[in-house]
């Protein structure tokens, strides 16, 4: 099952790999892994995805708590949050298609951002089925290159994941 | 006050009330090295930076203080990766300090480069690459206070060359407040009460306890503990000395090469009290058949390790000791009719079917036999440590262990070529205790340079190598489950060890029969020098009892 855990750490050069290689040397499968600042200064957010029973998320977080980098970690996946993922797609343009792609991109709420004779370059943010189904019909017009910026996620309502007074 | 890079790892060191550096000097490591000579500071030199790890893991398991150990950059640092590993498998508290290149150079692959900092990152607590002179004191007093408390462990420091001279500020903080790392030591009250509960409810409870005990020092509390509720005790290899091993109520090890009784009692009970071990896989055998009618409660100060293995009822994470002491305060003594007739049936299992062997008269010498005669002669009064395979097996079986801390070996890394340079540090934590290592043949040869160590220091260790001219534990892995085809086991080509101690100028004896061991052994006990002795033993000798791997511990060969 997919869990979502959010990691907060001692922003430190070694630090991503101190995570990273924790789920690889104990097996765990890392989906996706987004990095990013918070507003405490010297302290970094990462959101992980991994797919794995709560017994095995369980032994994760443990794992991770035992990293002396580590604030804290929490697992958002049971918890009213929401989820997004920044995608930037480049797609071949030929001037008869570019507005079909419009529309599409207009109907996804996506963004053009760069135009060249042959391609442009569409920015789109959403939760990951919205991100499949826009990629789905871009396949159509044929999908130079895409970049993605993992899940990030965040709780619903006034509540945080991570207290910062820790 | 101002003071170079290399002068505040002394003046930490000094205030940490280090006693002793074992190490190797270097390129990256000059530097300090000066300093170590300036202050006289007390240093052993091994003769391979692996020995040095390894002598520094053997001193902490002795004394309970953190080892030291300096190894240079690059190989110097790669060398010790091993023995890191040792320490990190065993939770015993390490600090090894590495030089690594000039600052300008790192990342340049310069002359003796290597990122130790990387290649550490899996097998220490934690680890530090020093960029900054001013940090250096505040990392120094982190690494301490990391690797010994809480789950105890190595603590790596990588200090370029260029900071070993660099001047700082330097004020040695007296406490340390790390906001991400709060060991819990107090056992949870209500926990602690509904495991006093089930020890009182128990019909058949049983004590598996390990290294924990040892780490914290809660071997008095453990044995109170078994005394009083009439609980009958295993202890895991490091564990051993957690309660004597001539109590009444102590079952032996558990586990691959344990004991009929303890692996039995382990099946039938029904209340098993974990403190400080960790289900490790050569201890349960199959896990599914492990404990199978038993609530668990488990005591452990690493909360990674509830449930790592094998899901538990009444898990209480703190430290053994205070959480015991909690647990004592909560029970009574109790006349309890059911826990005598099981005390009965353990005890019954414990003598009629015991760890066994015969040594003939006309028959190859016994390595068991071996042993026993090393704890008749030394009362059971020295401090022992092992390489690994048969012989270490042996060694837990028969040197019968009274007191913890006497027991020093390889259990969870299982490291060949840690008995010698383990002994060396303990005989330096502990100068008028005997000490002995009991080593392979193929073993010894892994660290045999450590040899030079003892007779440079006059560290007066006695090495019994039980030799068979196999590695041993291999062949019998052969000989049962691979049709006997001894691959590469079969050790021809070794050196005469009388000779080579004596090339070392060590002193060097030998023993092919059972009549002359014990002449022999009181002989090498008087020498005040480091002595080898060379046991010809059966080379086809098994450790029985054996589980086979993936069975449940229920099934073993030899048992009877």
């Amino acid at each position: 099952m997919e869990r979502i855990l959010a990691i907060l750490v001692k922003d430190r050069s070694g630090v991503l790999t101190r995570v990273s290689g924790l789920f690889s040397r104990r097996g765990y499968n890392i989906q996706n892994i987004a990095v990013g600042r918070t507003v405490e200064p010297g302290v970094s957010r990462m959101t992980v995805t991994v797919d794995a029973d709560p017994l095995t998320v369980e032994q994760i977080v443990k794992q991770l708590n035992k990293l002396i980098d580590v604030l804290k970690v929490s697992d958002l996946t049971d918890e009213p949050a929401v989820e997004r993922e920044l995608i930037l797609v480049k797609v071949k343009a030929e001037p008869g298609r570019r507005s079909e792609i419009q529309q599409m991109a207009d109907t996804f709420r996506a963004k053009i951002i760069d135009l060249s004779p042959d391609s442009m370059i569409i920015e789109l943010t959403g939760s990951e089925q919205k991100l499949q189904a826009f990629l789905t019909m871009m396949q159509e017009f044929g999908i130079k290159e895409i970049a993605c910026t993992g899940k990030i996620s965040l709780l619903r309502g006034s509540k945080v994941t991570c207290d910062m007074k820790i | 006050m101002r003071l170079t890079g290399a002068q505040m790892v002394l003046a930490c060191l000094e205030a940490e009330n280090v006693e002793v550096i074992f190490g190797f000097p270097g390129g990256a490591v000059l530097t300090l090295y000066d300093e170590i000579y300036k202050k006289g500071f007390k240093h052993i030199l091994a003769r391979h930076e692996q020995g040095a790890a390894h002598a520094a893991d053997g001193y902490a398991r002795a004394s309970g203080k953190p080892g030291v150990v300096i190894a240079t950059s690059g190989p110097g640092a790669t060398n010790i990766v091993t023995g890191i590993a040792t320490a990190y498998m065993d939770s015993v508290p390490l600090i090894a300090i590495t030089g690594q290149v000039a600052t300008p150079l790192i990342g340049s692959d310069a002359f003796q480069e290597a990122d130790i900092t990387g290649i550490t990152l899996p097998i220490t607590k934690n680890n530090y690459l020093v960029k900054d002179i001013n940090e250096l004191p505040f990392i120094l007093k982190e690494a301490f206070h990391v690797a010994n408390t809480g789950r105890k462990g190595p603590v790596l420091i990588d200090l370029p060359k260029d900071l070993q001279a660099q001047e700082g500020e330097f004020y040695y903080p007296e406490t340390v407040e790390i906001s991400s790392y709060k060991p819990v030591y107090e056992g949870h009250a209500g926990q602690i009460a509904k495991a006093a509960d089930a020890i009182k409810k128990a019909r058949r409870p049983l004590l598996y306890a390990g290294g924990g005990v040892i780490s914290s020092g809660a071997h008095e509390e453990l044995l109170q503990l078994s005394k009083m509720m009439s609980i009958p005790a295993t202890l895991t290899m490091n564990g051993l000395g957690g309660v004597p091993y001539d109590y009444e109520y102590f079952l032996g090890m558990p586990g691959m090469h344990g004991t009929y009784a303890a692996n039995n009692a382990i099946n039938e009970s029904d209340l098993l009290i974990a403190v400080g071990v960790r289900f490790d896989d050569r201890v349960t055998g199959k896990l599914e058949d492990f404990a199978p009618r038993a609530e668990i409660i488990h005591i452990d100060i690493d909360p990674a390790e509830i449930g790592k293995n094998i899901s538990v009822q009444i898990p209480i994470v703190g430290d053994c000791k205070l959480v015991l002491k909690e647990l004592l305060r909560r029970l009574q003594p109790v006349e309890k009719t059911n826990a005598k007739k099981w005390c009965a049936n353990v005890l019954e299992w414990k003598t009629s079917k015991p760890l066994h062997y015969s040594q003939e008269p006309g028959d190859y010498l016994k390595p068991q036999f071996v042993i026993e005669e090393f704890y008749r002669l030394t009362e059971g009064n020295a401090i022992v440590a092992t390489d690994v395979g048969q012989h270490q097996m042996w060694a837990v079986q028969y040197y019968r262990s009274q007191k913890p801390r006497t027991l020093i070996s390889s259990g969870g890394l299982g490291t060949m070529g840690f008995g010698l340079p383990a002994a060396i540090g303990a005989q330096v934590a502990f100068p008028e205790k005997q000490v002995i290592c009991f080593a392979g043949d193929g073993s010894f040869q892994m660290n045999s340079q450590e040899l030079a160590t003892a007779v440079h220091y006059n560290i007066p260790v006695k090495i019994a190598i039980i030799n068979n001219k196999y590695l041993g534990m291999v062949r019998q892995w052969q000989e049962l489950f691979y049709g006997s085809r001894y691959a590469h086991t079969s050790l021809d080509g070794s050196p005469d060890f009388v000779k080579l101690a004596e090339a070392y100028g060590a002193k060097g004896l030998r023993v092919a029969k059972a009549e002359e061991t014990a002449a022999t052994i009181k002989k090498a006990l008087e020498i005040p020098g480091p002595v080898v002795i060379d046991f010809q033993v059966d080379p086809e000798e098994n450790v029985l009892p054996m589980v086979p791997p993936g069975t449940s511990i229920v099934e073993m060969i030899g048992g009877e």
